[in-house]
């Protein structure tokens, strides 16, 4: 049962509040985009045990989406960011770098 | 015989006599016994029957641990089974039935399967039931049922009478267990200011401290009596605001992040009280305490399971706590200094010692020189080779442990007492990941501080305190309490003061236990498969021998394959035995073999504080649309859409649905029909950039509606797939009116902050749902502008208001929002009202109406005439792999607009496939109704041999207006087949055969919506 | 016109604490950029109210402002008041980009008051109640046992709980199931 704390109310929501909403920084391909890229976008997805960078939507709240940097293994919560961004801020990073040394997700590290 | 003593009983007052029965015999005890101290009182030894062999048992333990005393509980709506009798406290009017036998407790005929027990060994079910296959149905499994389970079911009609709920609690440290190393460090943590909530599942304080008080000690704490010590930490903790205490409140499990369940039973003992029976806390703290302390462990001798022989621990508990003597003779056996203090309590009872039976040679000190002085005869190096009895201890036959069990002398006697040694309790420490090192001294896994559960900062949050963290001496562990709280303390950003006291005691010197995991080491196979390591599960020493010989290397193996620790209790008693034996038979150590995973909840709760207050009419929320009591008042027959009720029809008398339903069709296509259309979802879309943003959420372009008209549109997932739709209003010049589905509302609304808030930020959109402002009336039929112009307010003209435009008004003075939208192929209009005003416009129309013959219809009314029309329906025409091709909607599929949302997944190979099935109407040849979701069948057979299939059926209904049954149906080719007949092979073997033709059924131009 | 009928049409439990709907109450959402003069001016001029910190409620009597999300208020005032006050606020912010709406009828606002309000509450929300935590003033948008709901501490033993007009006999059942006598649990 995690907690997790909004960035944009900063309340510490119970997992019951919140709602899970898959993987964080996909980009979106469309009309255009090649057979690959499309499916790559539509269902290929990171499956760590480790760092994960995930949406929440504060459901139960006041209904924003914001992004959790997170360790899937032991749980431990690096922190939470907008979602109107692409890529994670380097306070995240950071902090990551600092728990998780040599880290890398994606593209990022 | 077990009896109440004339003396002693820390906890019953012996002027409060409690009448109670089992199994119909009145019996009685007094207050403050619980269920099993009550019945030792009545010399009732035998409580229960295993369950693979139903062999006899007594009582074991004296708290959670207990695996044999199983009861049902009351009867009828209160009935509960499998409660165990050792927690359960005494009440007056208690109904109590012993389990697991046929035709009673003293003689059961499924008692044979002992006699099969060579037959039945580990494994057994596995390797009977399998072959042949065709006996499984009919033989095995009626026989395993049969026999399977302990307790029986409630009946099915019954329905508990109690109220129960949930309590979320924020705490800075909770502390689960409330003996002597809890209150240290409740204590310490108070101090510091910290908010504290301490559980304990008794419903006393100080845990084991001050039954041993009493025989062999220590019997003092920081100077006075252990008794005083607690209720002077009690009084002390009550005066802290920032503390809180709970007894009867077990912690149940610890999860991720802090979160806790702790089960608190309030009425248990006394169900007259008004309010809850079980509260279910669910607690998130920053840091946890568990001093949740030890069980005591059997010892593996042969008929080490029959009624008599107990833990040592409980023994004297009974005596101390209860004054209740399990027997007059007790034998006391031990690898131990601690069961000495079993036989200082029975002399002190007055009863008999005939001897203490010790596995160890050691020195004369602490304890066993106490015991010396007692009179009481020790024998050293001795063990059990058997005990004497059946449904009862009669005697123990000793032999060397050293040896292979050759009978030196038989002592009479009619308890044995053992223990094993103590086994620290790990589960709350265990549940979220923290992790054991094995004690080579105390010869037990105890938590591994360096590996502790972490919480979302990566930090440890679970901590462990006195004898859970193997500190079995009391000054050990009151010294443990507060150390442990210390750190805790500072875990939390505050600290503890350098004159903060700790409590302290004098520790009797004890001599080390010795590892005894048999008795005796050299047992033969006949003794080793009397040997019962697990009592509830049959689970025998021979067993887990055979699972380690047949290659269950693995702990979590045999544990599955044995069914060892697999029981009700969970192997409190019996893992740390069970693995000892498994090491033995592998020949490796045991911290090598590991223990299984111990998982939540540490005893079991009751399914009611898991539900909580959701029962009856607070089950689930039950949407009510504003109009919800006129439908009650008016025949309504309900019908579940989602959380909603809608109603289904309305019937009047001696009607069945479907003459109701057909009434309604026939009325609304005739004369005037009311809907109830609240449930419609109605978004508000807002911005310089909504025109936009509602182009790349609709399929069609949205953008260019004009202000006052409406448009009908569709909404695809980016996978291309429908997932709703509905009509759009364009209210001013940067404000759109989304009407959705009435299951749409919430989830569309959703989307539409998904993409506004995660994809397109940049865009100036505002959305709003407003679906429960508005209640929303559909006035349908030939007659429905007759009656709205009877009400009077609004021109609702042809001219004035055309089809698919809307305007806003009064009608009968309310104020309204009409939409000339139709679902129904009919004049139709639906009026918006605020929600509040309802039910008031609904009476005027109804009333009106009166002169225009006027009928509510329901949602299965509105089904039949949407079908008549061809109109699809989300969730029956669309299955979540529909696209609007299937649907023949390709017009709203904007071909101007560069993007929208599925647009990109339209063009992948399998969507554009011309392969796909397409919606067609189907015309069954008898008239009848096809069942929905049919399929219609192909030539030849796929690779399961089963026909093959080219189409399913989607929509089907009895038609009132063209009096036959009507169908709509994805079918292969379908719009290219008009004309052709299938066949749908139906569930009863016959068939139905079905002529391909045009989806809209009636009024195929439109005539009658467009007046 | 018609008077209108809130969903609960003036319900009451009494049980150790206790439970009741306020009745229709006017309702304004108001969606905008919290930051802008204009949507601050729109809300307090009508509520005659301080415009609440995130997180907060400024609802005194019977009208104010609760704090919903970074770009959402909530402006609270008499049910009369509503269509008035919309076409107020309008004007205020014809040049800003905003949304209005009357949800006055879409939900029900239900007083819970006693001793032992924080524990009602606690029954149903995973909400932090502790007075350290969930001051007077402070507002919540939470869950409460299985539906969306929010609430806000007018005082010491005062918390209104604002829900969906739908879901409003559910609510009421699961406050009063809660507040019931029996059910307290810090008895004295």
């Amino acid at each position: 049962m995690l907690i997790l704390t909004c960035p944009y109310c900063s309340v510490a929501a119970d997992e019951t509040e919140l709602s899970a909403g898959g993987e964080a920084h996909v980009k979106r391909e469309t009309v255009g985009a090649d057979d690959a890229a499309f499916e790559q976008y539509l269902f290929q997805r990171e499956n760590p045990k480790g760092i994960h960078f995930e949406r929440w939507r504060h459901a139960a709240g006041c209904g924003k989406w914001f992004h959790a940097a997170r360790c899937t293994n032991t749980l431990e919560v690096f922190g939470t960011y907008s979602a109107q961004t692409l890529e994670p801020p380097k306070n995240i990073t950071d902090a990551i770098s600092a728990a998780r040394p040599g880290w890398t997700w994606r593209n990022f590290s | 015989m077990s009896t109440r003593l004339a003396n002693g009983g820390r906890l019953i007052d012996r002027n409060a006599k409690v009448d109670f029965t089992l199994n119909g015999k009145r019996l009685s005890g007094f207050a403050g016994d619980t269920l099993a101290s009550a019945l030792l009182g009545e010399d009732q030894m035998l409580m229960g029957r295993s369950f693979k062999y139903h062999r006899p048992r007594g009582v074991v333990a004296s708290g959670a641990e207990e695996p044999n005393a199983l009861m049902n509980l009351g009867e009828g709506n209160t009935f509960e089974p499998n409660a165990r009798a050792t927690t359960t406290p005494l009440f007056g009017g208690l109904k109590a039935a012993s389990q697991n036998h046929w035709p009673s407790l003293e003689f059961d005929v499924g008692a044979i399967n002992k006699h099969l027990s060579r037959f039945l060994p580990a494994g057994f079910y596995y390797k009977m039931f399998i072959h042949p296959r065709p006996l499984w149905k009919h033989v095995y499994e009626p026989f395993i049922r049969r026999s399977a389970g302990l307790g029986r079911a409630p009946e099915a009609e019954a329905r508990d009478p109690d109220t129960y709920e949930h309590f979320y609690h924020h705490t800075d440290v909770l502390i689960i267990g409330g003996g002597t190393a809890g209150l240290s460090a409740a204590l310490t943590a108070g101090r510091a200011g910290l908010d504290v909530t301490l559980m304990e599942q008794n419903a006393e304080w100080g845990g084991r401290a001050p039954v041993d008080a009493t025989c062999g000690g220590p019997s003092e704490i920081d100077g006075v009596s252990v008794d005083e010590w607690i209720n002077n930490a009690i009084q002390a903790l009550e005066k802290m605001k920032n503390v809180t205490l709970r007894t009867r409140t077990m912690g149940a499990g610890v999860y991720d992040h802090g979160y806790v369940l702790c089960y608190e039973r309030l009425r248990d003992h006394a169900p007259e009280l008004d309010g809850p029976r079980h509260r279910l806390w669910k607690v998130r703290a920053q840091q946890i305490i568990t001093a949740t302390g030890a069980i005591e462990r059997p010892l593996s001798f042969a008929g080490n399971d029959i009624p008599g022989v107990m833990l040592a621990s409980a023994v004297r508990d009974y005596a101390v706590n209860y004054g209740v003597s399990a027997g007059d003779r007790t034998v006391v056996v031990t690898n131990n200094d601690d069961a000495y203090r079993t036989a200082i309590a029975m002399v002190q009872a007055g009863l008999s010692v005939p001897a203490i039976v010790d596995a160890r040679t050691m020195a004369d000190q602490g304890l066993v020189s106490q015991a010396r002085a007692l009179g009481i005869e020790v024998k050293q190096g001795m063990g059990i080779a058997k005990v004497k009895g059946t449904k009862r201890v009669t005697g123990v036959a000793l032999c060397l442990q050293a040896g292979e069990g050759a009978v030196l002398e038989e002592i009479k006697c009619d308890v044995v007492a053992m223990s094993g040694g103590w086994s620290p309790v790990v589960h709350m420490w265990s549940h979220c990941g923290g992790k054991l090192t094995w004690d080579e001294d105390g010869q037990f896994f105890r938590p591994d501080p360096d590996r502790a559960p972490t919480s979302h900062d990566g930090k440890a949050f679970v901590s462990v305190a006195g004898a859970a963290n193997g500190h079995m001496m009391l000054g050990a562990g009151l010294a443990d309490g507060a150390s442990c709280a210390a750190k805790v303390v500072a875990a939390c950003g505050k600290k503890v003061k350098a004159k903060d006291p700790v409590p302290s005691a004098t520790d009797v010197t004890e001599a080390p236990m010795a590892p005894v995991w048999i008795m005796p080491q050299g047992a033969n196979i006949s003794l080793r498969a009397k040997m019962w390591l697990d009592y509830q599960n049959d689970v025998k020493v021979s067993d887990v021998q055979l699972a380690a010989q047949e290659g269950y290397e693995s702990v979590e193996h045999t544990k599955r394959y044995t069914t060892l620790g697999m029981a009700t209790d969970q192997g409190k008693l019996s893992n740390i035995n069970g693995l000892a034996v498994l090491s033995g038979a592998l020949n490796a150590p045991i911290p090598a073999v590991g223990t299984t995973t111990f998982r939540p909840p540490y005893t079991p709760i009751s399914m009611g504080s898991i539900a909580g207050e959701a029962k009856g009419d607070i089950f689930q929320p039950m949407r009510r649309s504003p109009l919800h009591d006129w439908h009650d008042d008016n025949g309504v027959y309900w019908e579940p859409v989602g959380h909603w009720r809608r109603p289904y029809c309305y019937t009047r008398d001696g009607e069945s649905h479907a003459d109701a339903v057909n009434r309604e069709v026939k009325n609304t296509r005739e004369n005037l029909g009311l809907l109830d259309a609240s449930t419609l979802g109605k978004i508000i879309v807002k911005g310089p950039d909504a025109g936009r943003f509602l182009d790349m959420l609709y399929t069609n372009m949205m953008s260019n509606l004009k202000v006052g008209r409406c448009r009908y549109g569709l909404m695809c997932s980016e996978n291309g797939f429908l997932m709703d739709d509905g009509v759009v209003a364009r209210i001013d010049e940067d404000t759109w009116l989304c009407h959705t589905t009435s299951g749409g509302a919430d989830h569309i609304h959703q989307h539409m902050e998904e993409w506004l808030q995660t994809e397109w930020w940049d865009l100036k959109v505002y959305v709003a749902n407003v679906t429960e402002q508005y209640g929303q009336i559909a006035v349908v039929g030939p007659n429905a502008r007759k009656v709205l112009e009877t009400l009077g307010g609004m021109d609702v003209s042809q001219d004035a208001l055309s089809f698919m435009g809307w305007a806003d008004g009064t009608l009968a003075g309310i104020d309204v929002r009409i939409f000339r939208i139709s679902f129904s192929g009919e004049l139709s209009y639906e009026i918006a009202v605020k929600a509040g005003q309802a039910r008031a416009l609904w009476d005027a129309i109804y009333k009106a109406g009166q002169g225009f013959g006027v009928m509510p219809y329901g949602t299965e009314t509105l089904h039949v005439l949407r079908a008549e029309k061809g109109f699809i329906m989300i969730g029956d025409e669309t299955d979540g792999t529909v696209i609007p091709q299937d649907l023949n909607l390709q017009w709203a599929l904007s071909k101007k607009k560069e993007d929208y949302l599925g647009k990109r997944a339209h063009e992948r190979s399998f969507m554009a496939d011309p392969a796909r099935w397409k919606l067609v109407g189907l015309l069954t040849t008898d008239r009848s109704v096809i069942p929905d979701g049919a399929y219609a069948v192909a030539d030849g057979v796929n690779d399961n041999g089963q026909r093959n299939t080219q189409g399913r059926i989607t929509s089907s209904y009895y038609s009132a207006t063209m009096e036959r049954g009507i169908a709509m149906a994805l079918v292969k080719d379908g719009p290219d087949r008009m004309g052709e007949v299938l066949t749908f092979p139906k569930t009863d073997g016959t068939e139905v055969r079905a002529e391909i033709v045009d989806p809209v059924f009636y009024d195929k131009e439109g005539a009658k919506q467009n007046v | 016109m018609s008077k209108a009928i809130s969903a609960l049409n003036g319900q009451r439990f009494e049980g150790a604490v206790t439970v009741k709907d306020l009745g229709p109450r006017g309702m304004i959402t108001l969606r905008g950029d919290l930051s802008s003069a204009a949507v601050k001016k729109a809300a307090t001029s009508v509520s005659g109210a301080e415009m609440p910190q995130a997180g907060m409620c400024t609802i005194a009597k019977d009208q104010g402002i609760a704090w919903m999300s970074p770009d959402e208020l909530l402006v609270v005032l008499p049910y009369a008041d509503v269509d008035g006050a919309i076409a107020k606020m309008g004007k205020t912010l014809k040049d800003t980009h905003h949304l209005l709406a009357d949800v006055s009828d879409a939900r029900s606002i239900i007083r819970v008051q006693g001793t032992g309000v924080r524990d009602v509450i606690a029954k149903l929300s995973p909400a932090d109640m502790r007075p350290s935590s969930f001051a007077v003033g402070t507002m919540r948008r939470t869950r409460m046992a299985q539906v969306a709901a929010a609430f806000w501490m007018r005082d010491a033993r005062t918390i209104d709980v604002i829900c969906f007009r739908s879901v409003s006999e559910y609510v009421f059942g699961i406050l009063s199931a809660a507040a019931a006598e029996g059910a307290e649990v810090y008895p004295k």
